[in-house]
């Protein structure tokens, strides 16, 4: 056991640096594309956080167990076929229990596939620690995902519908009563109001980062 | 040397031959519910494809299902085609509504497609789609860029002009199929 001590980071080091500090989101501005298309809506930000999560765990966990016959010229392939598997998975499952989600989210869940999150977490995490932590680490980046994608669509989803979990939970944020303008911000629900979101999301993230170095 | 390869190789067989079976087995599990949410969509969407239809009534004409949409006492309003073909990026599903005499095309539906998001995709939008309802079905439609004028012509999404002639395609052929297969005389 004693060699496998220090095999990097622990278990609780990799789950607490997915959350915050190594956010994929907004520390590694990893899986922009999911970012900014499907957060529209609180909906579709947590399916995809959710999905993602799945597959980041699963993919993690195996490629971890299989980890010593990997072959070096070899592992991306095995990383990919591993990855495509679970995804399709997740996309039939979507499919079968939540299908108007699957519909609204269209290719973005089979385009799970080339999320360089779990790539990269493979890569880094899983092909060279043990299961207990693979599985620490996904955990931690997966829901660091989520939680990135989640304040872009609280963000959107307030400003341009009024609501928050609109269509599962119908709570409105911004009263019904309230003038047309403080809510039904077209500019959100469209693409451009994503990038927005993140571009200053970003900024203020890195803003508290800064002042948190500062401080220390 | 050969055994050189299959010894690089033999974890990628394997997982591949794995992940395969995995697959199927969630298919098998999984498929007749992802069949029936499709098969719950077609209903619900007959309404609103066939004027005055409150549902539809599967029937079985060269092999294919296609609906009759009947209103609330039973009498004929249309028809619902399901169709399918390739799009841009991967098959595209819809569903033609068409009227009694299967002469004009009454609306239509995406049910499954993965096109091209931002582009291609905007074929699932009510505004293009309203652009097929009021077609004849007599003759095939025909694609094209700028704003369509004359009569038989559909307006191609802009940036997605393979996405539109796929789904032009699969509706032309549908209903040329339906109409030499339909029911002779009365609807």
């Amino acid at each position: 056991m004693s060699e496998r001590k220090n095999d990097g980071p622990t278990p609780m080091e990799r789950f607490l640096g997915g959350l915050i500090p190594e956010n994929p989101v907004y520390r590694q501005i990893l899986g922009i594309c999911p970012s900014l298309a499907v957060t529209n809506t609180m909906e579709g930000a947590l399916t995809m956080g959710v999905a993602a999560l799945f597959v980041l765990l699963c993919s993690n966990i195996l490629i971890s167990l299989i980890r010593p016959l990997l072959k070096p010229h070899l592992r991306i392939l095995v990383f990919t076929l591993t990855i495509a598997t679970f995804v399709t998975i997740a996309d039939r499952v979507l499919a079968a229990y939540l299908y108007d989600m699957s519909k609204q989210l269209g290719p973005y869940i089979p385009l799970i596939i080339v999320n360089c999150v779990i790539i990269a977490r493979c890569e880094i995490c899983a092909s060279k620690q043990r299961v207990f932590t693979a599985a620490a680490d996904a955990l931690g980046q997966g829901l660091g995902f989520t939680l990135g994608l989640m304040t872009i669509a609280t963000v959107r989803e307030i400003l341009g519908f009024g609501t928050w979990f609109g269509k599962w939970l119908g709570w409105r944020v911004i009263p019904a009563t309230a003038p047309a303008h403080w809510s039904n911000w077209v500019i959100m629900i469209l693409p451009p109001g994503a990038f927005l979101t993140l571009g200053l999301l970003l900024g203020v993230f890195n803003a508290l980062t800064a002042k948190k170095e500062k401080a220390a | 040397m050969k055994r050189n390869y299959i010894q690089q190789a033999w974890l990628v067989i394997v997982l591949a031959c794995l992940f395969g079976a995995a697959l199927a087995a969630v298919h098998a599990g999984l498929g007749p519910r992802i069949a029936q949410n499709r098969l719950n969509d077609t209903l619900s969407q007959i309404p609103t494809l066939v004027e005055g239809a409150a549902r539809g009534e599967p029937l079985e004409i060269g092999g294919r299902i296609v609906y009759r949409a009947v209103d609330g006492e039973g009498a004929a309003a249309g028809w619902v085609v399901p169709a399918g073909g390739q799009g841009f990026a991967d098959r595209i599903e819809l569903l033609i509504g068409l009227d009694r005499e299967a002469a004009q095309i009454t609306g239509l539906y995406i049910l499954q497609q993965n096109e091209t998001p931002g582009l291609g995709n905007r074929v699932t939008e009510p505004e293009w789609r309203a652009r097929f309802a009021g077609q004849s079905a007599l003759a095939p439609l025909t694609v094209v860029k700028g704003r369509a004028g004359g009569a038989g012509e559909v307006e191609a999404v802009t940036g997605a002009t393979v996405s539109s002639q796929s789904v032009v395609g699969i509706v032309n052929e549908a209903v040329a199929r339906f109409r030499r297969e339909r029911p002779e005389g009365a609807p």
